[in-house]
């Protein structure tokens, strides 16, 4: 009973000192002590980033082969790799949490982990490349700034890395838009279908409301969040109208409108159903998404196999020596 | 055959310019030494952040543990004749 008691006290204690580096303002480093819920939150969060990033070359890798012209293609290819370079950063940035990588991968294959809903979504045609880079991208860099002051410093430094980065990938995406708005009709039509299909879903890549959103209290009282899904979202819809205006797009919300008040824009009715039923498996690509991940994971056995066994011989060769 | 793994873990330090400190950029996953160089160029190096880079396995790191901090990182305040201006220079005295 006594042992019982002191336990408590040292698990207290230690609970106590954590959130006082919290409130301080400290980063949290890999060996400190952290509350169990701290270290699931994050471990969530980071996979799911980390599996968001590499599920998302899928629909714009299904364009480098067709890419208008060879100035496109090249951008697109770096577009990728730093897309693929990201997941590295987070998926190791989890690791510090004492996960494996294998682990994750698994996790993503059974469905147990998730990713971003929005690569559920196909890219069907070259504006969608530019709605992706500029929507997508553009929605993911307002959540990934915010979370450059994330708590987990292995987190904190991922994001300030990436965030170096994306800018590229956001105005690549928007000039894109820019260049086919300028074109012909059916250019610029194209480009308006392109903002039509993307713009819900990129609203939604913030999750739900704050009144219907699960892990936001104490993801926020922790700092892993900085901001609130709704904070968010309204940060990226209010840079966006504008740059939308700029070449002539037209936003899909009949409610969209500014709000002097409150000096931000208003905006209609998020389709709530939509997001849960991708979420849940029937979006029109996750099974897509998931057996192509599938497929090429397995596919590169012999890879880490070679290598693997290449190492071993090399162990040996210098032994006898 | 060896069983299926993500391959050995790898810290990677970069040097930023010619005579500046190596700093910790981050990790990755690769079989040996030469696979560690490659992916940590291609992982850490795609705009020109760096001029050199160390790749060290990441379980030959040993490293401190925050939370004993207070202890292991006392700046030992009482010892303020380890700064330079605990020490009463004369008069006049130039250039020291």
């Amino acid at each position: 009973m006594e042992i019982l008691e002191k336990t408590d006290k040292i698990h207290e204690d230690m609970l106590k000192t954590f959130e006082q580096k919290i409130d301080r303002g400290d980063a949290i480093e890999p060996r400190g002590h952290m509350p169990d819920g701290y270290r699931k939150h994050l471990l969530r969060q980071i996979s799911q980033h980390a599996h968001s990033e590499v599920i998302g070359m899928q629909p714009e890798g299904n364009w480098i082969t067709r890419a208008p012209s060879l100035r496109a293609k090249q951008i697109l290819l770096a577009k990728i790799q730093d897309e693929g370079g990201h997941g590295l950063y987070l998926y190791s940035a989890a690791e510090t949490l004492g996960i494996s990588r294998e682990e994750m991968i698994d996790q993503l294959h059974s469905g147990k982990a998730k990713y971003s809903n929005i690569f559920n979504y196909p890219a069907l045609t070259w504006a969608d490349i530019g709605a992706i880079g500029w929507l997508v991208d553009g929605a993911a860099i307002v959540n990934q700034v915010s979370l450059q002051r994330t708590s987990y410093g292995p987190y904190s430094r991922a994001m300030v890395r990436i965030c170096k980065e994306e800018s590229f990938h956001q105005r690549q995406g928007y000039e894109i838009m820019a260049k086919m708005m300028k074109g012909t009709k059916d250019q610029q039509a194209m480009a308006q279908d392109a903002m039509n299909r993307w713009w819900w879903p990129s609203l939604m890549m913030f999750g739900p409301h704050d009144t219907e959103s699960p892990h936001t209290g104490d993801a926020v009282k922790w700092k892993i969040k900085r901001q609130s899904n709704d904070e968010l979202r309204q940060k990226f819809i209010d840079k966006t109208v504008q740059q939308a205006e700029v070449i002539g797009l037209t936003i899909p919300d009949k409610d969209l409108k500014w709000n002097e008040d409150k000096r931000h824009y208003d905006h209609g009715p998020i389709n709530w159903d939509e997001f849960y039923r991708v979420i849940n498996g029937n979006g029109q690509c996750n099974k897509q998404r998931m057996a192509h991940h599938i497929k090429v994971h397995n596919a590169g056995a012999w890879v880490r196999a070679a290598a693997e066994a290449y190492r071993q011989k090399k162990e040996k060769q210098l032994l006898h020596l | 055959m060896a069983t299926d793994s993500q391959l050995m873990e790898w810290e990677v330090f970069m040097q930023s310019k010619p005579g500046a400190n190596y700093i910790h950029a981050g990790s990755v996953h690769a079989s040996d030494k030469k696979m560690a160089l490659q992916n940590a160029r291609d992982t850490y190096t795609r705009r020109g952040e760096g001029t050199s880079i160390w790749v060290v396995p990441s379980d030959a790191i040993v490293a401190s543990n925050p939370d004993d901090n207070d202890m292991f990182f006392d700046p030992a305040n009482d010892k303020v004749y380890r700064l330079p201006t605990y020490y009463v220079m004369p008069e006049g005295a130039k250039a020291i």
